[in-house]
């Protein structure tokens, strides 16, 4: 456990921690000598052992029960979370990754392939940040490029084309903002997928695995069914651009203040009607206990798809058209008296 | 010709102070902020807000547009009975709902966008303005509601649409609710799409973020104005990203239309008979 990352709010388990692998260290050098001796040193530092975990276990719990919005978006970003690849290869069997958009290049910050989960042959499309250096800076940190767009486009009209559903892991802090990304069209990329996106005659689920920055995760989101796993967030823009912009600085307090002024965590877009579902995480995060959240993800899109695919293609399309065609609250006065 | 980006974020024509022993009326000439000019103010709006001297497009309101494009008195007004509500209880340094009070006493609108029926000589068409006087012209519901509704009312009378875009992007006072807007417009322009619609993006000084990400960029025929800037990031966003210097005219109308982004860049005074002539063309 211990060789986690550790982030700030989760100090009162570093001591646990610490404390237990001590504990665990005496036990591997004592068992041989006395093992099977009910009353041993052996039997005791079994119970402590187990003691210690169970409180471990209720910190743990206790401190993820209230994160601050704040809190969410760091774990979000946690280094050890499971990203695209990693539930790849957690949930696809017979994954075939395609590559490249055809006009441009590939973007390795977007992952495209056909695979098989469950029962089911789907499309999958997704964002990667990255784990080692090397693979972070050629993701670019999960910042896409108006290639990996137009790559993700390609391939869901691939999956559209052969009845194949879409599932789209969505984990960017936002599309990249670069000289050729703006060059090549990064706002026209987005712009195309999401009005293609609405008219694919095939279900699309999405899920919001980590990072739901903006445009850069919309662009991959018009889909049927949206949910996210219980420590992501999606927003409009990341807390640090917004407190930038509107608090006039970036610092700890501004940035934990537009992280909840946002209204970015998944209870929170729930409650907005932005996300459909909630997908829980094992208590901790997703990075204490990947394929557990691997689980969750897989029974979330195998209910969902087998549910949409009994849906006629029209309908599907038009409950599409709706879903987002409802979202937003304003205050609609009366017409005034009919004017010529 | 003097002819140069403004360094200033935004820029705005300054009301020159008349010395005391002036016989000018105060606020009857007007400095140029691209080249400096004293210019007469009525001739600068008989000539739609482009400097006389330098050829500068100054930023104007949904209003001013709306009567530089529209045939005489031919404007109906649609959609106009939303306003925003503030459904997040969003609040910075500043709540929201006292922003959009003080936005909507300052500018007499009720949000960043007009939008209805018009002539453009003698063409009938669906117009959408946004209005940067109201908070820079960003998108939140009320935006995106408007623009998705004149998007249906254009699919359902076959009419061309025309919207131009002058924006900071999604409004943050309303998050992922403004988010969504990008999606819905877009669903929108798809079956406007497939109905054969004509959408004129007209993009001005500035267009950016989530606008830019949407219907902006989604037009059948894309114009643009000299030297705006258009773009996904904005420049300082940018710099910061590739810690290099900009290089010059990045962004800018003539970029975009040398980078294949852009179908024209049209000066102010020719709109009118462009709009007039891609319908033309399209047979709408």
């Amino acid at each position: 456990m211990s060789a986690y990352y550790q982030l700030d709010f989760e100090k009162p388990l570093v001591e646990l921690d610490r404390q237990i692998e001590a504990l665990e260290t005496q036990l591997k050098n004592e068992q041989p000598a006395a093992a099977g001796d009910p009353g041993s040193h052996v039997a005791k530092l079994t119970a402590d052992i187990a003691s210690l975990r169970a409180r471990h276990a209720s910190e743990l719990k206790a401190i993820y029960a209230k994160l601050t919005p704040w809190q969410t978006v760091r774990v979000a970003r946690h280094p050890q979370r499971p990203q695209t690849r990693d539930y790849v290869a957690m949930i696809c069997r017979d994954f075939t990754e395609l590559h490249g958009d055809r006009r441009f290049g590939d973007d390795p910050a977007m992952v495209t392939g056909f695979a098989r989960i469950g029962p089911l042959k789907v499309m999958v499309v997704g964002h990667q940040k990255g784990k080692e250096t090397s693979e972070k800076i050629a993701c670019h940190f999960g910042c896409a490029h108006p290639e990996g767009y137009r790559k993700a486009l390609a391939k869901m009209k691939l999956a559209a084309k052969y009845g194949v559903p879409i599932v789209t892991l969505v984990d960017t802090p936002g599309a990249y903002p670069g000289l050729g990304a703006e060059q090549r069209g990064q706002a026209e990329a987005i712009a195309v997928n999401m009005l293609e996106m609405s008219r694919l005659a095939v279900p699309i689920v999405s899920i919001v695995i980590g990072e739901g920055g903006s445009g850069g995760a919309l662009g991959i989101a018009v889909a049927d069914r949206v949910a996210m796993l219980s420590n992501s967030w999606y927003s409009v823009i990341s807390p640090e651009g917004c407190a930038a912009i509107l608090w006039k600085e970036a610092n700890e307090q501004t940035n934990s203040a537009a992280a909840k002024s946002l209204k970015l965590t998944a209870s929170d877009n729930l409650a907005l009607g932005i996300v459909d579902d909630v997908i829980p995480e094992p208590p901790g995060g997703a990075h204490r206990d990947a394929r557990s959240t691997a689980m969750n993800l897989q029974a979330w899109i195998v209910q969902q798809i087998q549910r949409l695919r009994t849906v006629p293609a029209n309908d599907l399309l038009e409950r599409r058209y709706e879903r987002f065609r409802k979202m937003g609250v304003y205050i609609e006065q009366a017409e005034p008296a009919a004017s010529a | 010709m003097a002819r140069r980006a403004s360094e200033t974020p935004t820029r705005t024509w300054n009301e020159v102070r008349p010395q005391r022993r002036s016989a000018i009326p105060e606020g009857l000439w007007l400095r140029c902020q691209a080249c400096g000019k004293m210019v007469y103010r009525r001739h600068l709006e008989a000539n739609l807000n482009v400097c006389p001297e330098c050829d500068f497009h100054h930023r104007i309101s949904a209003a001013e547009r709306i009567g530089q494009l529209a045939d005489t008195d031919s404007f109906q007004e649609m959609f106009g009975n939303l306003s925003a509500a503030d459904p997040l209880q969003f609040k910075d340094l500043k709540a929201y709902s006292d922003r959009l009070l003080a936005e909507q006493i300052k500018t007499g609108a009720k949000d960043a966008i007009k939008a209805g029926r018009m002539f453009i000589k003698g063409r009938e068409a669906m117009v959408c303005c946004l209005d940067l006087t109201f908070m820079m012209g960003s998108m939140g519901s009320v935006v995106g509601e408007t623009i998705t509704r004149a998007i249906e009312e254009a699919t359902r009378t076959g009419l061309p649409l025309v919207i131009v875009s002058c924006s900071g992007g999604a409004r943050m006072q309303e998050s992922g609710l403004s988010l969504m807007q990008m999606a819905k417009t877009s669903a929108a322009l798809a079956r406007y799409d497939q109905a054969g619609g004509l959408f004129i993006s007209v993009l001005t000084d500035p267009t950016t973020g989530g606008v830019t990400a949407s219907f902006a960029m989604l037009g059948d025929v894309i114009f643009a104005e000299p030297n705006a800037l258009i773009g996904f990031a904005g420049p300082r966003v940018i710099q910061q990203t590739i810690r290099q210097e900009l290089p010059e005219g990045f962004q800018r109308s003539e970029f975009l239309r040398k980078s294949g982004l852009v179908d024209r860049v049209i000066h102010r005074s020719q709109l009118r008979n462009e709009i007039a002539r891609i319908i033309d063309y399209s047979g709408k």
